[in-house]
């Protein structure tokens, strides 16, 4: 699509002229190429753009309607727009357990990811010692491969030690997995942080433990903040690990409660519930994104240049 | 979780270059740091390095390192039965007709899924950071943030809630895209199983793959672009360069490295696609038509319980990966890479 858009926007070659130099910038301005261009990418950006939002608005708009009404037409709206469907997926369809278990689940992972792995970091960016280039080569090897590589020798890991299909086995293979990207991330952000500071807390007495919490990681916060938001979202999406390591209905997770309706046959399934669960499952994501979305794509600017 | 999860993983891989700390380099800190072990710093350590590095060996590098043996076993799991068998597993994968039409539609998704994302992120970049007017500063068209802002949201949400939610878009009767169609008049479409007909289910299914792609790399390519200095684009201007020319003579050679990185990971996560596949399709859509070899793995392990011949799977699965990444390393060789031409400030 960009690229009709380029062709059809390209200017005439007079476009050096220009309008006199008083314009305000900003302002719709320039050449007819100019506005032929800036027309056709709008045009295919707002097309873009709808194409993105319709799908969840539409789904949405379904979550309140009755299932004869979504059986009926895809476009009618709710007659009389009820919960109901939110009612039946939280309690009938079990969402509400399993958004429990996603909380706790993520929760608690991402709170272990990010204390073990700004430790990690900030003694392997800090500190030189015997193995620090294997241990960084490991987190390496740990990114690189696909995790179905993992997964069969992984199933009998957690089986052998008795955390398969439990909610623990589940978080600490969390932590495991997003431990080497939290690292990766880290370890530059540590790296970048003045010497001086450290210094002068030693010098004053402070321990290890001590500069390490007082110092060191108030100063990592920013670094500290973005890991967090895509540490988030990955384990919030997770849906391997849970759907192969984690098989008990009750301990499901929302990316699995969400899987059981696509495996469902049909017409079996409750089509309001769907619609509610996939709001419900949106929701927090929509959140942190609303909330932290210019953090989150500042970082991946930075990633493509560091 | 590398991969899909976390695709801002690129710029953390690589290892940043050491900044030369001006004033104290090895001066005194350097010897601050030669201490006796106290309980402060061997509990520090241990919690710091230990106790990670443990839990991520176990769980982690254990498995990967495991699953080079497995693959050359007849293990079917739940017995200590195990007899090796060589590569007698990959032969057999060789002649297994449903494993070979998961890998053609594996290396299919590889080929179409990073191009056709990478083209339209690229557009899309081009038109919110360069594409504005061609007077005054070079700029992107209005509203830039607005459109960024949309279409990196797919990026957020769950796979499996895209895949669900296309899945209803699709649908025959009740879907939106079937009223869209005859709804205009195109009374064909009426009951048209996009997701059912084996014409159709890969078509459909990679555009769902690529619609929730585009946006993360359109703001990878926002920063790409934005780190060429305005000058390059303001000569290209008076050169009498159009956009398109711009686009193509520009901005892609000065961002190769980065269309670089975004092929790679996206040809990872292609390769994958089995959270997209298993909310479109769980049975590999008709005629196998939509079937990968990631499904196919998950099938033979955790329903038929062949573990042995299902980590053979996942070990081809690690070899395609890496041979698509030397690929596109080697193609970006072949092809004239001039890796410091980018202008990045």
């Amino acid at each position: 699509m960009s690229v009709v858009a380029e062709q059809t926007g390209n200017p005439a070659r007079g476009d050096l002229g220009g309008p006199p130099s008083g314009t305000p910038r900003r302002t719709a301005s320039g050449t007819a190429g100019d506005r032929t261009a800036a027309t056709t990418s709008h045009v295919l950006l707002m097309f873009g753009a709808v194409l993105v939002v319709v799908p969840f608005l539409w789904v949405f708009v379904s979550s309140f309607k009755t299932t004869s009404e979504i059986l009926a037409s895809p476009f009618s709206l709710p007659a009389d727009p009820s919960l109901d469907n939110y009612v039946n997926a939280w309690t009938d369809a079990g969402i509400g357990r399993y958004f429990l278990n996603t909380i706790v689940v993520v929760g608690c992972a991402l709170f272990l990811v990010m204390l073990l792995g700004a430790l990690t970091a900030y003694v392997l960016a800090r500190f030189r010692f015997p193995g620090n280039k294997v241990i960084y080569n490991l987190m390496l090897a740990g990114l690189t491969f696909p995790v179905f590589l993992a997964i069969v020798p992984l199933f009998f890991v957690l089986r052998n030690a008795g955390l398969l299909n439990t909610l623990p086995g589940l978080i600490v293979t969390y932590v495991a997995f997003a431990f080497p990207f939290t690292v990766f991330f880290l370890y530059s952000f540590f790296r970048s942080l003045p010497h001086e500071v450290s210094e002068a807390a030693q010098v004053d007495g402070a321990g290890e433990w001590r500069t390490f919490f007082q110092i060191m990681l108030p100063m990592a916060r920013p670094g500290m903040a973005s890991v967090a938001i895509f540490n988030f979202l990955g384990l919030w999406n997770q849906f391997l690990l849970p759907v192969a390591l984690n098989t008990e209905t009750d301990n499901y997770v929302l990316t699995q409660g969400m899987a059981q309706f696509a495996s469902q046959a049909g017409y079996a399934v409750d089509f309001g519930a769907l619609y509610a669960g996939v709001v419900m499952t949106v929701i927090p994501v929509l959140v942190v994104y609303v909330f932290f979305q210019r953090r989150l794509q500042g970082s991946v600017a930075q990633g493509t240049f560091r | 979780m590398s991969g899909t999860s976390h695709p801002a993983a690129p710029g953390g891989v690589v290892p940043p270059v050491a900044t030369p700390r001006p004033g104290n380099a090895p001066g005194p800190g350097r010897r601050r740091r030669r201490r006796r072990i106290s309980f402060d710093r061997a509990s520090f350590f241990a919690v710091a390095l230990l106790l990670p590095l443990t839990v991520y060996v176990i769980f982690v590098i254990s498995p990967f390192a495991q699953a080079l043996y497995f693959s050359m076993t007849d293990w079917s799991g739940f017995t200590a039965d195990m007899a090796f068998v060589g590569l007698d597993n990959f032969a057999r994968l060789l002649g297994d007709d449903k494993f070979m039409r998961a890998a053609l539609n594996s290396a299919l998704l590889a080929v179409i899924v990073p191009t056709v994302t990478i083209v339209l992120a690229i557009g899309v970049a081009t038109m919110v950071t360069v594409g504005g007017s061609t007077t005054g500063g070079v700029r992107g068209v209005r509203g830039a943030g607005f459109y960024r802002v949309i279409s990196f949201f797919p990026y957020c949400v769950p796979a499996i809630v895209i895949g669900l939610v296309w899945a209803q878009v699709y649908d025959p009767s009740r879907g939106l895209l079937n009223g869209v169609l005859t709804g205009i008049g195109l009374d064909g479409m009426t009951d048209f199983p996009w997701l059912g007909d084996s014409r159709t289910a890969m078509g459909a299914s990679m555009f769902v793959i690529i619609w929730s792609f585009v946006g993360f790399y359109t703001v990878l390519f926002v920063a790409a672009i934005k780190g060429v200095p305005g000058e390059i684009y303001e000569a290209a201007r008076l050169d009498g360069a159009g956009r398109f020319r711009t686009a193509i003579s520009i901005t892609v050679p000065l961002i190769r490295d980065n269309v670089r990185t975004a092929w790679i990971y996206l040809g990872i996560a292609a390769i994958d696609s089995f959270v997209y596949m298993q909310a479109m399709n769980p049975g590999g859509g008709p005629g196998y038509s939509t079937f990968v070899i990631s499904q196919d793995l998950y099938q033979t392990a955790f329903s038929k319980g062949q573990f042995g011949y299902a980590t053979a799977m996942g070990v081809v699965l690690a070899l395609v990966t890496l041979l698509f990444a030397g690929a596109v390393f080697l193609v970006d060789r072949i092809t004239g890479g001039r890796d410091d031409v980018r202008g990045h400030a």
